[in-house]
């Protein structure tokens, strides 16, 4: 631990720490261009330089080593005048176009200016100018404003792990280009644009949209995947204009998905904001009374034995619980929230979630991944697998088909077969995995939403046991959600009531003639051919698939315009807020099921969100710590280890990383993100 | 991966493979700039970005970072250059004893810019800074040799005897 001493001020700080995270922890704050914490040191921005007493030249403060008896100076005229240098030199060839620049007001290089730019520029000769290369959808570039900090290359090199981005040339005729133009071929590209510390890569769905100061900041979380990353929504004149990530280091560091970034354009288009009734195969426009009246009469009419619901991938805890409640006070048993028929047990904790937590990943020393694609699933997950296997070079392995996660991983097999036989414990990676202090075992929808799926999970449950993955202080056993309501529906029970019917059921009984009544809850994912025939209520934002054979629509509000809460894939319950309030008629997921309880005389015990709330937690004590994770679940016999496998492959469930959801399917954004990965 | 027969065929794989074992096998990626060295002598001078790919699967790098490499160093050419590459020194000491005069007579000579090659394809001629042998200023160093202390009749004598079809 050696000592130092900075602006005068001793401090001790831990071995191999450099000067600038020591001013750090010593309170001193170091401008930097080229230096982030999560990304290599590149030392080339020369922003950092602090005086070294007994040192002839200012030093770097990002690359160096602290060393004992070190005195640094940071507020010395000697630094003053080095950063001032700099600055000077970063400008010769910037072009001071702020104006009309979308990172004014929010530019690293505009803010430090502030501080050691000098009032007038001392260059006379002609500034050098880049040509703009082409990033794709999501990035636009102004390259001559670029300083070459080369945050970018480091950041598509080491987190995105999508080597596309470089430098070419040297000194002043350095350019940043992409291998190929057009794409980026990362489904965390949007990332770059927050780590440029100037505007030359910027949002370009966002370009010219708004000043930073012009926005309203709301913090939030994302729900379309089931990492549950932190976001903060800015909006102006209820529209979402941008979605940021926000820093939560136990979930998603400082990195969100393009997807979670920038469908929000979806949000705007295509929306239900009032309710519409379907009359001689045509919809008409209707008040709340009547769409009101129309279900109500209906739901009573239909027997609770030929009654369904079924909650969609994007609704919250309060929505799916007031569903829940409206239909358990009819006597309905046939309630589900996997419409994809995902087998993760029934009752046990463990058997849906994430129990290593995704910080743990940075404890796993093997992994083995079991019918998922984390890339696509969660690709911030998938960032943090890499950044475990760059730091440490651990075994991956992979049951599923073939395809580029970032790092190298050994092929067990494609399906169900190689999972049972590593099950038997005569295969090599059995040992691996055994040797493993922390075996990490990821299975995902790909192995779990299908007809076998419950054998699969108790296969996979028996692998983790056979390599001791589940001791006092670690759990390696983790399904991953590929969707953020899931979690939050299996915590809360909605699942069938003894004799009532799955998702799958539901289906199969309505080409059978029968269901009489069925209500989706933004559910979209299943095939609504086979409702063609049943009387159906869609509730949702976005008239989309489920809407398609639907006699009643009820418009609902997106996670930005209500409050609710969502269960990441780890179990950790979690608060989405408004931004801004919801179009027209439209109202949040909850108050729909209330009013419908209400005008059939058999009102549910809460009327506000709050008391609602108060019940979820009172029943389920757990998910009142939000932003909390939840107690670890033990391993219990879940899954039907004995039953028979079909020998299909595993099916990869995301083929189109952007377009999973309503709003992902209505976003102009991810349409042009589809067709440049499919174009190049 | 690559294999090494295609990119180094021959004799040249031996030498690629006594060039990886100069360094650890686990820093394969050590021995980029010999080898790019390698490729470039046996496709005419130059580096197409087809051997410049071939050169990062066989070391097990990612394409993009040989090719930062490639347009780093001012050794390398991603486009393609004369059988004789005449690099003419123009950094002070060079400047002071006559490398202007040599250019002019190059130019002259060769009847191209700097930058450009003759149609024939046998001369590109290029203004370098300090070849670092300023003693003997000034120097022009064609392909891998230095000619020193050279004034604009040597220059024109050296184009006018490698003229030519025949093989230099």
């Amino acid at each position: 631990m050696p000592k130092l001493s900075i602006d005068g001020t001793e401090v001790e700080v831990a071995d191999r720490t450099t000067v600038l995270r020591a001013c750090e922890q010593a309170g001193v704050e170091i401008p930097r261009f080229c230096f982030h914490e999560r990304l290599s040191i590149a030392g080339n921005c020369r922003m950092c330089l602090v005086e070294q007493v007994g040192v002839p030249k200012p030093v770097a403060s990002c690359a160096m080593p602290v060393t004992e008896g070190m005195q640094i100076l940071t507020q010395s005229e000697r630094v003053q005048a080095a950063r001032e240098g700099v600055m000077e030199f970063l400008l010769v060839n910037h072009p001071l176009d702020c104006p009309i620049c979308d990172q004014g007001g929010e530019c690293d290089l505009q803010d430090q200016a502030l501080y050691y730019g000098r009032v007038r520029s001392r260059f006379r000769e002609a500034k050098r100018a880049v040509s703009d290369k082409d990033f794709g959808p999501l990035v636009k570039t102004v390259m001559t404003r670029c300083i070459h900090c080369t945050r970018c290359v480091r950041f598509m090199d080491e987190v995105a792990g999508v080597p596309e981005l470089g430098t070419m040339g040297r000194g002043e005729d350095m350019e940043i280009v992409a291998a190929l133009e057009g794409c980026l071929h990362s489904e965390l590209a949007g990332n770059v644009v927050d780590l440029c510390p100037v505007g030359a890569l910027t949002s370009k769905p966002y370009a010219f949209a708004a000043r930073p100061w012009e926005l309203s900041h709301t913090e939030s979380v994302d729900v379309l995947d089931g990492t549950g990353s932190a976001i903060r929504i800015d909006a102006r004149d209820g529209r979402v204009l941008r979605v940021l990530p926000r820093v939560n280091e136990d979930v998603n560091e400082e990195w969100i998905g393009d997807r979670s970034r920038h469908a929000v354009d979806g949000l705007a288009v295509r929306r239900l904001d009032q309710p519409w009734l379907r009359r001689n195969g045509a919809f008409e426009p209707v008040t709340w009374d009547v769409a009101l009246a129309t279900v109500a009469t209906a739901l009573q009419d239909a027997a609770p034995e030929r009654t369904a619901a079924l909650g969609g991938d994007l609704v919250g805890l309060e929505g799916m619980a007031a569903l829940a409640d409206l239909m358990r006070a009819r006597g309905v048993a046939s309630v589900d929230c996997r419409q994809d028929g995902g087998a993760f047990g029934s009752g046990e904790p463990a058997s849906w979630r994430f129990n290593a937590t995704i910080a743990g990943i940075d404890q796993a020393d093997a992994i083995l991944l079991v019918g998922t694609n984390p890339r696509r699933e969660a690709p911030v997950i998938n960032a943090r697998i890499r950044k475990r296997w760059r730091a440490t070079g651990i075994p991956i392995a992979r049951i599923g088909p073939a395809t580029d996660l970032t790092y190298p991983v050994t092929e067990l097999g494609d399906g169900p077969d190689a999972l049972a036989e590593l099950a038997r414990g005569a295969h090599p990676f059995v040992p691996v995995l055994g040797q493993a202090r922390h075996p990490l075992i990821i299975v995902g929808s790909g192995a779990l939403a299908r007809e076998d799926g419950a054998v699969i999970l108790g296969l996979a449950r028996q692998v983790a046991e056979a390599a001791d993955a589940a001791g006092t202080d670690w759990n390696g056993f983790s399904v991953l959600q590929r969707c953020a309501a899931r979690a939050g529906g299996l915590e809360l029970g909605v699942v069938p009531a003894e004799g009532g019917l799955d998702s799958r059921g539901m289906v199969a009984a309505a080409n059978g003639g029968g269901l009489d009544f069925l209500y989706l809850l933004g559910a979209d994912e299943i095939d609504p051919d086979a409702f063609r025939d049943t009387f159906t209520v869609y509730q949702g934002h976005h008239a989309d698939r489920g809407a398609r054979h639907a006699d009643v629509l009820l418009p609902a509000a997106a996670y930005t315009e209500q409050e609710a809460t969502y269960v990441n894939t780890e179990g950790r319950p979690q608060r989405a807020r408004p931004a801004h309030p919801p179009p027209g008629d439209a109202r949040p997921d909850w108050k729909i099921p209330v009013a419908l309880a209400a005008r059939m005389g058999t009102p549910l015990p809460y009327d506000s969100l709050a008391g609602l709330q108060r019940r979820i937690e009172a029943a389920h004590p757990h998910l009142a710590g939000v932003g909390q994770l939840p107690p670890p679940a033990p391993l219990t016999s879940f899954g039907d280890a004995a039953g028979e496998l079909n020998g299909a492959p595993f099916a990869e469930v995301v083929p189109d990383y952007y377009r999973t959801c309503p709003i992902s399917r209505a976003s102009a954004t991810m349409a042009a993100c589809a067709r440049a990965v499919a174009d190049a | 991966m690559t294999e090494g027969a295609e990119l180094f065929p021959g004799p040249d794989r031996d030498e690629a493979e006594r060039i990886l074992g100069r360094y650890p096998p686990e820093h394969r990626q050590s021995a980029v700039l010999p080898l790019l060295d390698l490729a470039q002598r046996r496709h005419g001078g130059w580096l197409p970005a087809a051997v410049v790919d071939a050169v990062g699967d066989y070391l097990g790098m990612p394409s993009m970072r040989v090719r930062e490499l490639v347009t780093f160093y001012s050794m390398f050419h991603d486009r393609p250059v004369g059988r004789y590459l005449v690099q003419v020194c123009r950094t002070t000491p060079c400047w002071l004893r006559g490398s202007d005069e040599v250019l002019a007579a190059a130019r002259q000579e060769l009847g191209i810019a700097p930058g450009e090659t003759t149609p024939d394809g046998d001369f590109t001629l290029i203004e370098v800074e300090c070849l670092g042998a300023c003693a003997d200023a000034p120097v022009v160093q064609i392909n891998d040799d230095f000619h020193e202390r050279l004034d604009g009749g040597q220059i024109r004598a050296w184009i006018h005897a490698h003229r030519g079809p025949k093989e230099g």
